[in-house]
């Protein structure tokens, strides 16, 4: 056998030592899962994964709220999932009396989307903020889950046209004449002898405005018995303008 | 057409299928066809998709709700700076520079554009990381923090990220920031943690107008697939060949 030349043995010394040295470091450096997909930790992709989901989807919002998504499904917002204005909801869904998302009844709320502003598509409806009934909750005029454009009842303004119109721009808007007045059929064919009639009791207004009437909560709220009691509500009130004092 | 057939001989075919034959029969033996069908099934395999979004700008109406939810959905700081995703507003005059503007990502609204200068267009553009196909990200990475995962979507290992800021500089389209409490490299994971959950990302799942569309490549029953059909899309700086993932329709030649 022929002799090896005696500088190889330090040379491989030094080698196997730096071999040795290498792998050693790549075992502590290099972490665990890297390499078993590509040039990336495999594991940081489960990591990634396991994150906490804060948005529920609205489809699982149906499950409870199927009465608000049946109507909400027929009209114009059905697109617009549920959490974009209550915000998000998995924790609801997990613990529903714990947690409750919110219930915005302001009108920045809304115009977040229905602001004015020029770069929007034309299509899309949109008012300008400080003229359309500045400071009012759009929730009074305008029911979210079904948004139809507010229409004031127009029965009788093609004689009334006066009242019709102050009413219009009142809190009264939605009401119809009726409401209040009632009208012999055939009032409108021979209106100076089948009168429509006035009301005749506090009552009547009590049936919204008293603090006992079962009605929605934006409605204000008085104590009948007590307010005033010796007056009617129209000696005070104008109804078809009240907040015309 | 000729060269481009597979170089594989049928001898070299039959001589591989002979070796596997042993693997494939023990196989059979220790998994049964019920157990494989069902493993199949529960099992989520990132081989079989390839994620992707739309994005319509005629539909998107500037009202960050998108961007909004992104912050919510994954603690990204509230702070100006930092966004996976934000809303940029491109107004055009009739001559000269398209004017671009994003205060605070478009999370707050945008204010009224100045009435007394002439537009000929305005419209707003959400941005994102586009997924690239090609992502120079990945490539600059010293350490290989950001990759592409098997399911198209490029990752960020935060974990492993050293912060050395190579992959903001080298994203084209400014999708990256480095989060200041981690002093890592952060952006849009396409909401990884829900879409291997069958889930929309947040920012799809909180669109009023539904302008974002959130897919599969290559796969006919996928919302984008629909969307790049019946669309004429483009993807940003188509020039740079990052090839993006975020697909874009009535885009004019201003946006990038
Ligand atoms: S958009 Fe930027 S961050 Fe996203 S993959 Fe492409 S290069 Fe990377
Ligand atoms: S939520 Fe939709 S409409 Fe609103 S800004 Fe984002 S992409 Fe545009």
């Amino acid at each position: 056998m022929k002799k090896v030349p005696q500088q190889i043995i330090p040379l491989a010394i030094i080698f196997i030592v730096a071999i040795a040295a290498l792998v050693t470091a790549r075992h502590f450096f290099v972490p665990e899962t890297f390499g078993d997909y590509g040039h990336y930790r495999a594991a940081s992709v489960d990591e990634i994964a396991s994150q906490e989901v804060v948005y529920a989807g609205s489809i699982i919002c149906n499950d409870c709220h199927d009465d608000i998504y049946e109507t909400k499904m027929n009209f114009d917002h059905r697109g617009v999932s549920c959490e974009v204005c209550h915000g998000p909801a998995m924790a609801h869904t997990e613990e529903p009396d714990e947690y409750t998302p919110r219930i915005p009844r302001i009108r920045n709320q809304c115009t977040i989307c229905h602001g004015y502003n020029s770069a929007r598509p034309s299509g899309f409806p949109q008012v300008v903020e400080e003229v359309h009934n500045p400071g009012r909750p759009c929730l009074e005029c305008h029911n979210p889950h079904k948004p139809l454009l507010p229409r004031a009842p127009q029965a009788c303004d093609a004689c009334h046209r006066e009242i019709a119109l102050q009413k219009a721009v009142s809190h009264h808007t939605s009401l119809e004449c009726k409401t209040c007045h009632d009208a012999p059929p055939d009032h409108m064919s021979n209106p100076r002898f089948a009168r429509a009639q006035k009301p005749t009791s506090r009552a009547l207004c009590g049936k919204c405005h008293d603090t006992e009437a079962d009605v929605s909560r934006g409605i204000p709220r008085i104590k009948l018995a007590t307010h005033n009691e010796n007056y009617l509500c129209w000696d005070c009130h104008y109804p078809h303008h009240p907040e015309a004092r | 057409m000729e060269q481009d057939k597979p170089k594989i001989q049928r001898r070299d075919f039959l001589r591989s299928c002979f070796k596997k034959l042993p693997v494939l029969v023990s196989a059979a033996y220790i998994i049964s066809p019920d157990e494989l069908l069902a493993s199949a099934s529960d099992d989520y395999n990132p081989d079989e998709h390839n994620y992707a979004m739309g994005i319509s700008i005629h539909k998107c109406i500037g009202c960050g709700r998108c961007a909004d939810a992104c912050k919510t959905e994954n603690k990204v700081p509230r702070d100006e700076h930092f966004f996976r995703t934000w809303i940029e507003r491109y107004i055009i005059p009739p001559d000269g520079e398209a004017e671009v503007d994003s205060p605070n990502g478009g999370i707050d609204g945008f204010p009224k554009a100045d009435e007394k200068k002439e537009i000929l267009r305005t419209y707003f553009v959400p941005k994102l990381c586009n997924h690239c196909e090609n992502p120079p990200c990945v490539q600059v990475c010293p350490v290989g923090a950001t990759y592409t995962s098997r399911d198209g979507v490029v990752l960020v290992d935060s974990s492993y990220c050293v912060g050395c800021r190579y992959c903001i500089q080298a994203c084209p389209y400014g999708a990256r920031y480095l989060h200041p409490e981690t002093h890592t490299a952060d952006k849009c994971t396409f909401c990884y943690h829900r879409i291997v959950k069958g889930m929309r990302p947040a920012c799809v799942e909180v669109c009023p107008t539904q302008a974002r569309v959130f897919g599969e490549i290559g796969k006919r029953n996928s919302p984008l697939h629909r969307f790049i059909r019946f669309n004429d899309t483009i993807v940003l700086k188509q020039w740079l060949n990052t090839k993006p993932k975020v697909y874009y329709s009535g885009a004019d030649g201003e946006v990038r």
